[in-house]
């Protein structure tokens, strides 16, 4: 059994958008959705998450942060791109400041289009990175504790 | 009875000696000689004269009074002697030197001063003492050997005097030992003006304007005391009919009330209780010796330990619990205004105050574990607190700075300063060292005395945690490689080391304390019982090997750079602005100046015990 | 051997029962939320799953601090449940909190710095009435040692409510529950990204989790102690003042330091120093 499929802790960003997606993400937490039920808690720091939720594309001005971010996240980590902003650039990304999706940028394992996704979806989201969480601790065991061979992003 | 009379006289042959001998190495292998000897003499006393019972010793020659008389008489001279630079607007201080030596020598020569036929005694408050003064004064004393050197390339503008310096801390020996070991009260009296004035010339050292301002402003403060003293002799030849310390004390308490809150006052006086705190804050202008003398193991012991000597008296007395207010009220407000200071010396003097102040409030309390408590405090206090002021003193030498923000990360510079510093700090504070053992045990003293007094302790103790503890964080904090700054210290290093193993032994070490010092004075204490010693044996032990994990390296660990909002540059110390430019960011300690603001805190003290001073002497008649 | 086993329990099993508070409360408080709420298993979950992921460190040294903060707590813990001295169990857990601070500075980082300071603060503002509580109960039973006043016979409540009232007053602080979660805060509350544990991660931070369970059973056993009289009432008021706290954290928003201080000095004042004046004079005539 792995405990990283029961208690995926979740860490939140907000890149370039309209911020459609990112009430969104907020919503699940509410009593309606209450995503708590599956041992998700939203933390304020990516040192304590597993699960790195972007909404909105990535700009020039964003990009080392969120660089930064992940580099700082500890293994296993799942990426999410929530939203189609976060996806491909959506409207955004013949802009002249917009690098396009999250993808540009460091390794997305979960994709969510959608303008503004709809928290079943979110949730749906999370609960298959939780599968995947699953599957990277699995690998790193056998690799015997060294980290996968995408994590090594470097400014 | 030779151990005493080595003890109290050797002293002075350095100090003529090192007055006589200018040239520095020469003065350099007469304090190392004259120190071990003292050092070596106090501990001979130590396992020699240890006893339940105080020894007494009496002096037939009637030639060491008429001394004794000359000493006052010279004394009071020196006084006017260094009076000669005041303005007139400063009139009362000679007045106060006059008032007193005239009224004491014109009592002495007349005959109405009662002769004391065993002036000098043993006890085991006065070998702890002893102890202490040896052990930790002559560890101050090899320190200042090496720091004077420095001193004066520092301070080329201060003239060379160090030979000076030297000789005063060898007088405050003689004077120091002169009142643990006397038992008459004019000779006690005698030596009490010695250290005022030996304090005097270490503050006035710099010879700066702030200097003689300040070092006048203690010798006022200090002479204050001394009428104090000389008053409770005239009252205890005329009333009470001796100046035997040791009869005055088995006198009914109604008779000797007044000489002794007399003398406790010119204890308080010493040990800088409010109101006169303001001496020993000024005294820090001085070479950093020089508070580490008067702050630990001299001077201020000095008047705490003539406080507990009087505690027989005072316990059980309305005005003995007047006298632990005062040191309450200081301790109080010592540990409030310490949090908001910066300036690592400041701080320190304030705790002194503030511990002392705990120390007088066992000895106004006055029940056996109380005085247990005071004295374990006292031989706490000095070697944590010497250690503290000689390694804040090396790291001004060293960085040019003794703000406590400045010490950010010094453990990455100075480790091994650093290290000498958190086991001072810790014995200052923590659990089970020295202060915290100390603490618990006035706690179990005081909780069946009084509802007031515990809650005094408690308060001012996690005052004391906080300010101890912030700044503590500050050194340890680790900034990363940095270029090593330990160069020069030389026979320092004696003084650091020796100092911070004796904090940690003596903590381990304080069941024998008890057992062989403090147990035949004040009986059997609950803190000695298996269980207790056990379990800060326990405590200390993980205190002791847990730390050695340190150098154990860990495997399996991922360094990544500390959090920042992901705005991280590539120097840690850096986070990159909104305008796209890297900008340095600084994390300060909370000083709440608000809530701990000096100016309003000292001035609600003054008042406060100004009053208690009052209602201590008005109370007597009760 | 009786305290030998009280000890060996209490290492042993105050994980297993605060984790399972711990799990009660995320319930309770999802509840209060009308929200559904995590398995009651959750908190376990947490921490084995923090157990494998990275340790990740700003400097070699932060993480070890951590160690000795969990070895005093487990000293103090040992120390109350063998019935040791209080004055020495609360000054054993004064010391645990310090490594934790230490730990906090160590890493040089902004935001675990100020949750190292506002610790600190916390500290300050709660230690005064625990080590009160401590001289209330050596007032009533004439000991500190905790085997003694579990054995009084007397109902120490009656005698010290006020003391009582103050120690729950300060239980909020302690336990870092609202508003009184300054320096680091539990589930998904969240201030100055997450204060002193800002840079703690994975198994440095589950040894944190661990250790808080292992404070709530000791700071629960103390509530215990007013209650020691009869067994059965004790265990029942202690699990309700815990859901108490719970309630208070769910009703309130988080206060600043200033309030904190004041108003957990004053009731430290007028509740713990009121009751113990009026049972000395009670007591002593």
């Amino acid at each position: 059994m792995a405990f990283i499929e029961k208690s995926p802790w979740i860490f939140h960003f907000d890149g370039s958008s309209c911020n459609g997606c990112d009430i969104e993400v907020l919503a699940c937490l509410t009593p309606m959705y209450d995503v708590e039920r599956f041992g998700v808690i939203n933390t304020g720091n990516p040192k304590h998450s597993d699960i790195f939720l972007i909404t909105g594309s990535i700009n020039n001005q964003n990009k080392p942060v969120v660089e930064a971010i992940y580099n700082q996240m500890g293994d296993p980590k799942v990426v999410i791109a929530i939203g189609t902003c976060a996806t491909s650039g959506h409207f955004f990304a013949e802009c002249y400041n917009i690098l396009g999706g999250v993808d540009t940028t460091i390794p997305v394992d979960v994709y969510i289009p959608g303008c503004a996704v709809r928290p079943e979806a979110i949730i749906d989201s999370v609960v298959q990175a939780m599968a995947i969480l699953g599957e990277k601790r699995k690998k790193r065991k056998t690799n015997g504790g060294a980290l996968p061979a995408e994590a090594g992003i470097k400014t | 009875m030779s151990w005493i009379i080595f003890l109290i006289l050797f002293p002075l042959a350095p100090a003529v000696l090192l007055l006589l001998f200018r040239s520095v190495s020469v003065q350099k292998w007469i304090v190392l000689v004259a120190s071990a000897l003292i050092c070596v003499a106090a501990i001979g006393l130590a396992v020699t004269c240890t006893g339940a019972q105080p020894k007494y010793f009496s002096i037939t020659s009637s030639v060491v009074n008429k001394l004794v008389i000359a000493g006052d008489i010279i004394l009071a001279l020196a006084f006017l002697f260094v009076c000669r630079r005041l303005s007139l607007k400063w009139y009362w201080i000679p007045l106060l030197v006059i008032v007193q030596y005239g009224a004491v020598v014109f009592y002495d020569l007349s005959g109405r001063v009662p002769a004391v036929t065993q002036p000098l005694f043993v006890d085991n408050l006065s070998v702890i003492m002893a102890l202490i003064i040896g052990i930790v004064g002559c560890l101050i004393t090899v320190y200042t050997v090496g720091y004077m050197k420095h001193y004066h390339e520092e301070h080329p503008d201060v003239p060379d005097r160090r030979g000076s310096f030297l000789a005063a801390i060898f007088l405050f020996f003689f004077a120091m030992y002169g009142i643990i070991f006397s038992n008459s009260i004019t000779w006690i009296y005698f030596f009490w003006e010695i250290t005022t004035l030996c304090s005097f010339i270490m503050i006035s050292y710099p010879r700066t304007e702030e200097a003689w301002h300040n070092a006048f402003r203690a010798l006022w403060m200090l002479l204050l005391g001394g009428l104090a003293f000389s008053m409770a002799i005239l009252y205890a030849s005329d009333s009470c009919g001796t100046v035997d310390f040791r009869h005055l004390l088995q006198m009914n308490k109604s008779a000797v009330l007044l000489p002794i809150l007399l003398i406790c006052f010119a204890g308080m006086n010493k040990a800088a209780q409010f109101p006169f705190a303001k001496w020993l804050l000024g005294a820090m202008v001085a070479p950093t010796p020089s508070s580490a003398l008067l702050h630990s193991s001299t001077m201020v012991k000095a008047g705490v330990y003539i406080c507990l000597r009087c505690s027989p008296i005072l316990e059980n007395t309305a005005s003995g619990a007047v006298v632990a207010l005062i040191g309450g009220l200081s301790f109080l407000a010592g540990s409030a205004i310490a949090i908001s200071q910066r300036d690592g010396k400041k701080v320190l003097a304030y705790s002194t105050i503030g511990n002392l102040g705990l120390i007088i409030l066992c000895a106004g309390v006055g029940s056996h574990w109380a005085l247990w408590a005071a004295v374990l405090l006292i031989i706490f206090h000095a070697l944590a607190k010497a250690l503290m002021f000689l390694a804040v003193g090396t790291v001004e030498q060293q960085t040019g700075s003794r703000d406590i923000e400045d010490m950010h990360g010094l453990i990455s510079r100075m480790p091994l300063l650093t290290i000498t510093m958190l086991v001072g700090i810790a014995g200052m504070f923590l659990a089970p060292f020295g202060m915290l053992i100390s603490k618990w045990a006035v706690l179990e003293a005081m909780a069946i005395r009084s509802p007031i007094y515990p809650p005094i302790v408690i308060f001012g103790g996690s005052l004391m945690l906080f300010f101890w503890a912030k700044w503590m964080g500050k050194l340890i904090a680790v900034v990363g490689p940095a270029p090593q700054r330990e160069r020069g210290i030389g026979i320092e290093w004696t003084a650091l080391f020796g100092l911070a193993v004796l904090t940690v032994l003596t903590c381990a070490l304080y069941p024998f304390v008890g057992y062989y010092l403090i147990q035949p004075l004040y009986g059997q204490d609950p803190i000695l019982s298996q269980g207790s010693i056990c379990m800060v044996g326990i405590m200390l032990g993980l205190m002791v090997l847990l730390p050695l994990g340190f150098f154990i390296h860990w495997k399996n660990l991922v360094h990544v750079e500390p959090y920042l909002s992901g705005a991280n540059v590539s120097d840690p110390h850096q986070f990159m602005g909104s305008l796209g430019n890297a900008r340095q960011w600084s994390f300060r300690n909370y000083y709440m100046g608000k809530f701990f603001s000096e100016e309003k805190l000292f001035r609600g003290s003054l008042v406060g015990s100004i009053a208690l001073m009052v209602l201590m002497f008005v109370m007597e008649k009760l | 051997m009786n305290a030998f086993f009280w000890i060996a329990g209490y290492i042993l099993l105050a994980p297993v029962l605060g984790g399972l508070i711990n799990g009660c409360d995320r319930i309770i408080t999802a509840r209060m939320q009308s929200r559904v709420g995590p398995p009651v298993l959750q908190p376990f979950y947490d921490v084995f799953k923090l157990m494998e992921k990275d340790n990740l460190t700003v400097n070699r040294f932060h993480g070890y601090y951590l160690f000795i903060f969990l070895a005093f707590m487990l000293v103090s813990g040992a120390m109350f449940f063998g019935g040791q001295d209080l004055l020495m169990v609360i000054f054993a857990f004064i010391v645990a909190d310090m490594f934790l601070v230490l730990g906090a500075y160590s890493t040089n980082s902004p935001y675990s710095s100020i949750g190292a300071e506002r610790e600190l603060l916390q500290m300050l503002a709660a230690e005064p009435m625990m080590l009160l509580s401590a001289v209330g109960f050596y007032m009533v039973t004439g000991s500190f040692h905790v085997s003694e006043i579990v054995a009084c016979d007397k109902s120490l409540i009656l005698y010290l409510p006020g003391v009582f009232a103050g120690f729950c007053y300060v239980l909020t602080i302690k336990l870092r529950k609202s508003p009184f979660d300054l320096s680091t805060s539990h589930h998904a509350h969240q201030e100055l990204v997450k204060g002193i544990t800002t840079e703690f991660a994975g198994p440095s931070l589950a040894l944190i989790e661990i250790e808080h369970w292992y404070e709530t059973i000791l700071l629960l056993g103390m509530i215990y102690l007013f209650f020691a009289f009869n067994p059965i009432v004790a265990v029942l008021v202690t699990l309700f003042i815990y859901f108490l706290e719970i309630l208070i954290d769910n009703a309130n928003a988080r206060v600043k330091w200033e309030l904190m201080l004041k108003s957990a000095w004053l009731a430290t004042i007028i509740l713990g120093g009121g009751n113990l004046l009026v049972l000395y004079f009670i007591l002593h005539g």
